[in-house]
């Protein structure tokens, strides 16, 4: 309980606003040593989450992008061949042996390590954000299993690495693509849904100290009815942090001053066309009404 | 740690969480024994805390996936919260909060058995519908089909065993037809289009570095997911049998095959026309069929996909069949919105009518002309052969 508190505290002190289930859910794999799985749409923070979380921890975080057709050669290791070539053509003169040569080429320094392989062989152990998994491909979920339950890597010509330090490792997901049971059950879960009114108005009152309480409140209640509307793309906190500084930039005091300039600074929340002609100046007044 | 358990399964708490676990898994969660191990020395370690801090933490331990997250409150509280009964209510499935019934009747197996079925109370309407047209008026509208011909039976006659397996094999070639498609990822091939470069060095190094055996990489070719929308409405009701056979054929081959049914609204059945006990499976279709053969709202059931599965379900291989008559009861403007919304989203959208097939029916509908200008494949599918003439089609997408 005191631990969860102090995570809360902790990264609520560095402006990470946490909602208390995100909070219990980051302590529990703390505690527990285990990756932490992180679902939800796109913009509820959750790769901030990890950033975030190396920050209180004052670790590296290391950070892999998936996206499709990511294999293992640019998520765990790759040889440096054209430096292989050269050493062994520089070498070819001396009187050395085949395999010291094998030897000498196939050592740490022609070694280019990739996130997977840094992460784990860090001397402290870091935060390893492995960011948007489903856009990589089934086969790559299988690779990541080995290491998410082991902490270990094989390299065929080196041997095993073992990881000096655990990584704490956070996954996110936006489930496009369903990930495997095999995967998901060696992690710790957490959906992460979009942040009610008063947690997104700490957030903006957070992120922009320059900011009007007042204003902050209708902006904030505004993008919460906007969430509720049929939209394509819902607005994701990036995005109303987006728009409260656009909003105060105009120079707009309350949302009903000026629904002209509110209207047309709304590109800043939608970001798809059917969207942005489905919010129309009467939407607009009316989600202002309410928010207001 | 091993000690700490022992201790631990004394106590009767130990013994509830078990039993709590077991009451996830029987509904639908797939916990397994090491997962129950850390939940119990977890708890063991820690000193007492809130019921509420317990349950977000057994949620983060126990929930995988957005369903179980959201759906883990209401287990939560059935179990913990029905004082004085012991964990083999659980298994008893008395509570209320357990939505499969307890008795599993085979369902399924009646689908296809001429019309005998429909006994039970809680069995769906379909089965008795089904069963009498088969035998009943329906038959009079037959006009397409030759029924001399097996593979010419309008499709709603089909209530033979031998049949329904070739209604599967050819679910299974028309998956085969749309296979393929291309990839970005590499993997060894004897006559790949590039050099792969660490096979090539590794294989170098006994000739002191001279590369003289090349190897090459290419790119896989990568299958297509299928998308199949099964109209299960009252005018469907004589191929919804059929074409339900159909999609337990695609789900079941290798092929990544996404089913869903719709009728007022949009249900995906795809884990429970997968699952293995097919007992089980069938009672969930079946209470997911609640409904079958009432009215069509083909519109609102698309704008369902496209709102909260699209994003998962679909990418750049995606090919979307979907199986209607196109008699609906929504307007056809939202129709139209809808499918031009999918359009954007898979590679080909497919139609297939099984009315096409009857003489001197035109898709004069305003909705299937509100749909005919977003649809890639317009075809008929009322015999098995019809549905076996897409397979070129398909290939060639």
């Amino acid at each position: 309980m005191t631990m969860n508190t102090d995570i809360t505290s902790s990264l609520s002190a560095i402006g990470y606003l946490a909602d208390p289930q995100l909070a219990v859910a980051l302590q529990l794999a703390l505690d527990l040593q285990r990756p932490l799985l992180l679902e939800g749409e796109a913009g509820v923070g959750k790769t901030e989450t990890a950033k975030a979380l190396a920050q209180v921890l004052g670790t590296n975080l290391i950070r892999l992008q998936c996206y499709e057709g990511l294999d293992s050669t640019a998520a765990i290791y790759e040889w440096n061949y054209q430096k292989q070539l050269l050493a062994i053509r520089a070498r070819e003169h001396d009187a050395v042996s085949a395999e010291s040569i094998e030897k000498h080429i196939f050592s740490e320094d022609f070694l280019l390590k990739r996130p997977l392989l840094e992460a784990i062989s860090q001397e402290q152990s870091p935060v390893l954000l492995i960011d948007e998994i489903d856009r990589a491909d089934e086969e790559f979920e299988a690779y990541l299993l080995e290491i998410l339950s082991e902490f270990q890597i094989s390299i065929p010509e080196l041997g095993t690495v073992h990881a000096t330090a655990k990584p704490q490792v956070i996954l996110t997901s936006n489930g496009t693509r369903e990930l495997s049971d095999a995967l998901r059950r060696r992690c710790l879960y957490t959906y992460v849904e979009f942040p009610d009114h008063k947690r997104e108005l700490d957030i903006v009152l957070a992120r922009l100290p320059g900011i009007e309480r007042e204003l902050a409140n209708q902006l904030t209640g505004f993008v919460q009815q906007l969430r509720k509307e049929d939209l394509e793309k819902k607005p994701g906190i990036a995005e109303t942090l987006d728009w409260a500084a656009a909003i105060t930039g105009l120079g707009i005091t309350a949302l009903s001053d000026d629904l002209d300039k509110v209207t047309a600074s709304l590109i800043c929340l939608l970001k798809t066309e059917p969207d942005i002609k489905s919010v129309t100046r009467e939407v607009v007044s009316r989600l202002a009404g309410k928010a207001a | 740690m091993a000690t700490a358990t022992h201790q631990n399964k004394t106590t009767p708490l130990t013994g509830r969480i078990v039993g709590f676990i077991d009451h996830l898994r029987i509904n639908g969660y797939k916990v397994g024994t090491q997962e129950s191990r850390i939940v119990v020395e977890h708890l063991g370690r820690r000193p007492p805390a809130a019921l509420s801090h317990i349950r977000q933490e057994l949620k983060i331990l126990l929930a995988c996936g957005k369903e179980e997250w959201q759906n883990f409150d209401d287990l939560f509280e059935a179990y913990w919260q029905t004082s004085g009964r012991r964990r083999d209510m659980a298994q008893k499935t008395a509570s209320p909060d357990i939505r499969k019934p307890p008795k599993q009747t085979p369902i399924w197996q009646n689908h296809f058995d001429d019309g005998t079925s429909g006994s039970g109370k809680d069995t769906p309407q379909i089965e008795t519908e089904a069963g009498k047209d088969v035998s009943g008026e329906a038959t009079g509208r037959l006009v397409a089909a030759n029924t001399s011909v097996l593979q010419k039976t309008d499709l709603k006659n089909i209530v033979d065993p031998d049949e329904i397996r070739a209604a599967e094999a050819l679910a299974l070639r028309l998956a085969s037809a749309m296979r393929y498609r291309l990839s970005r990822r590499h993997q060894p091939s004897r006559h790949g289009s590039r050099i792969d470069l660490r096979r090539t060095i590794r294989a170098a190094l006994p000739c002191g570095g001279e590369p003289i055996d090349l190897y090459r990489r290419c790119v896989p070719h990568r299958p297509v997911h299928i998308l199949l929308f099964l109209d299960v409405s009252g005018s469907m009701k004589h191929y919804s049998r059929f074409f339900l056979q159909f999609a337990k054929g695609m789900v079941c081959s290798w092929i990544h095959t996404d089913a869903y049914i719709f009728h007022t609204r949009l249900i995906r059945v795809t884990d429970a026309v997968r699952d293995k006990n097919s007992a089980r499976a069938m009672t969930r279709l079946a209470l997911m069929a609640e409904g079958f053969g009432g009215g069509t709202r083909l519109g609102d059931s698309l704008a369902t996909f496209n709102r909260h599965y699209a994003k998962r379900a679909v990418n750049s291989r995606t090919v979307a069949i979907i199986v209607s008559d196109g008699y609906d009861t929504g307007t056809p403007e939202n129709l139209a919105s809808e499918l031009a919304r999918m359009k954007k989203r898979v590679r080909k959208l497919v139609w297939l009518n099984p009315l096409l097939g009857w003489q001197n029916y035109q898709p004069v509908t305003a909705a299937m002309q509100a749909a005919q200008p977003h649809i890639d494949h317009f075809a008929a599918a009322n015999t098995l052969e019809s549905v076996a003439q897409l397979e070129p089609h398909l290939a060639a997408m």
